[in-house]
Parts: structure tokens; sequence; C-alpha cells
């Protein structure tokens, strides 16, 4: 109850919900409107993996409902002595109100969830799922676009080991998107995603092509090759670099284009794209904050008020 | 000759019949009989069927599985019919079924997996995606799993 592991968790009903809530949310985030809703809760941030968005934008989230914030770090503890997750689990059970996990194995999340009575938030399992990164990119999108229904989105790069390109594919479908998924044959879209994208009705083109696929698109979605996530250096030299994108590339593109990237990025965005009216990847940075407000306010089972002032 | 006296009947014990052609050393494994086996086992391959083209049959002398051995076979062997052999005679008859989850029978092939880190202790855990074609996915990391890696994995 109150776990958000993949985006199964949630319906359409309770992601719109959330995108309204973290809508209303928006002053709180900036600041400018103090409103303490998760006062003497405790969110434990438990990183087994390193992060800097997630972390803070959860740890601002936090604090800017009045909540305190318990951050771990696998460095130094328990864990480098060989604690199991189960056990570091257990000890978080008892310290605090919520937990939100990033691990480096996929199914940790899952595992977490299953171990512990609090609410799980996953903030990414390897190469699994990172369904509240999906969350503000729909809420990005929205504020874009002013809908999240029926959109031709291209998600473009490390399909294989990319978790946030496979939660968010899965949310896309369920709202009727056509997605364009472009990357090296190395580094495809998992066969079971794109099976369970296809049987739920998705109209899906796999291509290596990228620059083909920019004029129709309503959404492009960057992601970084992730050199960490390679066996070794060879395999990542071989698609380091292969797809990229510049503003000379945006001269016929749709007027309502947005580019997103889940950050951090390394050359696969030029930086002449950030001055654009397509731009969106800091904006989409920033909306992890209200997002993970009405997230955390989901999971503690505490409601929004419909007039934030 | 009939097919199930190509090895002597038994007088107590169980019979698993229509296990598909070359899958029961497989069946033995799942059933976790190679290890301490302290029964005679008869094993006949490759025989005619009309059910389903070839089969294996196993006779499991002076030991009655039960239903939850038995639905460990559901991943390789659906079709086997099971009886329960009683002074010579027929005393029940079972089916193989295919829940929706498979706990502690074979462990996930993907090695960055959360359940393949050392002593991590909960159990196990399949879901059966589909049934026909088979498809049985981990239920914490999600990976896939062929017929050939779930017997590789067996527990």
């Amino acid at each position: 109850m109150g776990d958000l592991v993949t985006m199964d968790d949630l319906s359409n009903d309770e992601i719109t919900q959330i995108l309204d809530e973290a809508e209303r949310l928006i002053p709180v985030a900036e600041g400018r409107v103090t409103l303490p809703l998760l006062q003497g809760k405790v969110l434990a941030n438990m990183f087994f993996e390193n992060s800097t968005r997630t972390r803070m934008s959860f740890e601002t989230a936090m604090k800017r409902l009045g909540g305190e914030v318990l951050n771990f770090s696998s460095i130094g503890t328990s864990v480098s002595k060989g604690e199991t997750l189960y056990d570091t689990m257990q000890m978080i059970d008892g310290y605090a109100d919520i937990a939100v996990i990033r691990h480096p194995r996929q199914g940790a999340a899952q595992y977490s969830a299953d171990s512990v009575n609090i609410p799980i938030l996953n903030a990414g399992d390897g190469s699994g799922n990172h369904p509240t990164q999906t969350m503000l990119d729909l809420f990005t999108i929205r504020q874009s676009q002013n809908k999240i229904e029926n959109l031709r989105v291209v998600l473009v790069g490390d399909l294989r080991y990319g978790r946030t390109v496979h939660s968010l594919s899965h949310a896309l479908t369920r709202f009727g998107a056509s997605l364009i998924l472009v990357s090296p044959p190395s580094l495809r879209m998992p066969s079971e995603i794109v099976s369970d994208l296809r049987n739920s009705g998705c109209e899906i083109l796999e291509t290596e092509n990228f620059k083909d696929q920019l004029d129709s698109a309503d959404v492009i979605y960057m992601t970084r090759i992730q050199k960490e996530r390679f066996p070794d250096d060879d395999e990542y030299s071989k698609v380091a670099g292969i797809f990229k994108l510049s503003s000379n590339d945006l001269t016929d593109v749709k007027e309502n284009l947005i580019v997103m990237h889940p950050l951090p990025r390394v050359d696969e965005i030029d930086s002449s794209v950030d001055k654009t009216r397509h731009s969106k990847y800091f904006q989409q940075a920033f909306n992890g904050v209200p997002t993970r407000m009405a997230l955390l306010c989901r999971s503690l089972g505490i409601d929004v008020p419909k007039k934030v002032k | 000759m009939s097919e199930m006296r190509r090895v002597t009947a038994i007088r107590n014990g169980t019979v698993i019949d229509h296990i598909p052609a070359g899958y029961a050393l497989q069946v033995i494994r799942m059933l976790r009989m190679d290890m301490n086996i302290s029964t005679p086992v008869s094993l006949v391959m490759n025989v005619p069927s009309d059910k389903i083209g070839r089969k294996d049959v196993l006779k499991i002398e002076d030991r009655e599985l039960n239903q939850e051995e038995l639905d460990r076979l559901a991943i390789i062997a659906p079709a086997a019919s099971i009886a329960i052999i009683r002074n010579h005679v027929v005393s029940g008859k079972l089916k193989v079924e295919l829940s929706g989850e498979l706990i502690n029978i074979a462990s996930c092939s993907f090695s960055n997996c959360i359940t393949k880190a050392d002593r991590e202790p909960l159990p196990q855990r399949m879901k059966v995606v589909n049934q026909e074609p088979l498809e049985i996915r981990c239920y914490y990391c999600g990976k896939g799993q062929s017929l050939e890696e779930l017997i590789e994995n067996i527990i």
C-alpha cells in the first residue's frame, strides 16, 4: 500500500490526479508558499548508487513540505560490511515513515517493498524502472503540450539499460502514444518491454535513423549512453556519441516539439539547443520537486488541498 | 506390447505419464529425486503416444507424490497425467496445474537480479505471464526466463 515500484502501481486516473496535485504544489516547490503537510514525517533516502537530481529533489520536496530526511549511502555503512538489502531495509522500517530507494540491482525496489511495512518509492533499480522520473516527465509533457494523450514520442539512445525510458514507454502507451525507438542494435529496448507495449496496442517503430524522425515528433526524449552499465570500454566506445542533437536539426520541426532529457547529458544534446524554445530539460529537472511532493503525499496518505495558498 | 509394460508394473507408488519426450531426467531433477533417491525409479523414454507424439514415462516405487510436488512439473510437463498406485491398483489420478506464480522452484537467470545477491532471504518468485505459449518472468526483475534457463536453475 502506497508503494511505487513500477508504473503498474498507478492507474491512469491516479496519474492524472497526481499531476494535478503537483501543479497545485508548484508555489510550495518554489518556496513562495509554506505548506507543512508532512511535518513530523521522516523520509529515508536510500541510495545504493550515485544520484544528484533524484536524491536532491526528493530531499527538497520533503523539506518544503515540512518533513525530515535521513540520507543513506552504501559507502562506509553496514552495506560495505556485507549486510543484505533485506536487513538494511528492516532497520529503515524502524527509523522512517517512507523510503526512496535506488539500487544497482534490478528488482531491488520490489524486493524492498516486500521486505518492509513502510511505503517504498523506486528511484531506479539497475536497468529496471524509474517511475518517479516518469511522473515528472509526464508532468513536463503536459505542461508544454497541455495533454499527455496520443502523442508521437521519439525515445533516443540507450534503450536497453536506460530505466527512465522503460517506465516512460509503459506510461505513454497507456495514454495512446506512438513510439519511435531510436538506438544502436546493441542498445535496443528489451524484448519483454517491446512485446508488452505492442500487446497493449502501441504503434512502435524501431530504427537507427535518428534525424528522419525529428520532423513529425511532439516529444524527443534523449538519453545518455550510460558508460557504467557496459561490461567493458570497447563496447562502450562503439556506441558512445552516436546520436547528437543540435539546434541546426530543429529548423523544420513541429511548433510544439519539446526536447527532453533525464540528465546528466554528455554530448547527446549540444548546448545550442538550450536557448531554443524546444528545450525543456532544465524545467524537467525542477519539475522533479512538485511531482515528488505529490508522490510523497500520496504514499503517506496525505491529501493535497484543493487550493494551495 | 502395452507401453506401460516396458518396465515392470509397480505395486505401490506413483506413475507419471505423458512427459514430453526427452524430459524425464529433468522431471526427476525437478522432483528433487536425483540427490537422495531411496526408492527404485523406472524410466521409459521416447515411446509413441497418441496424445503428444512421443513421450517419457516415470514409475516411482513406494512413494506417493503430492499435488504441490507435481505442480513443480508444470513448466516442462503441463500435460502429464499421474496415477497413484496402491497394491497394483490405481487408487487416484492427478493432473499437473500451472499456477500464476512459481515460488522457490527456479532461481532467476539474470546475473544483475537482486535475488542473485548473496544471502538475500526472500523466496525466488516467478510470474506466469502467459500459459500458451509459455511465458515466465522473474517477479522481482521482470526478466523473461526460457525453459532451458528454468531447468538449468531449478532449486
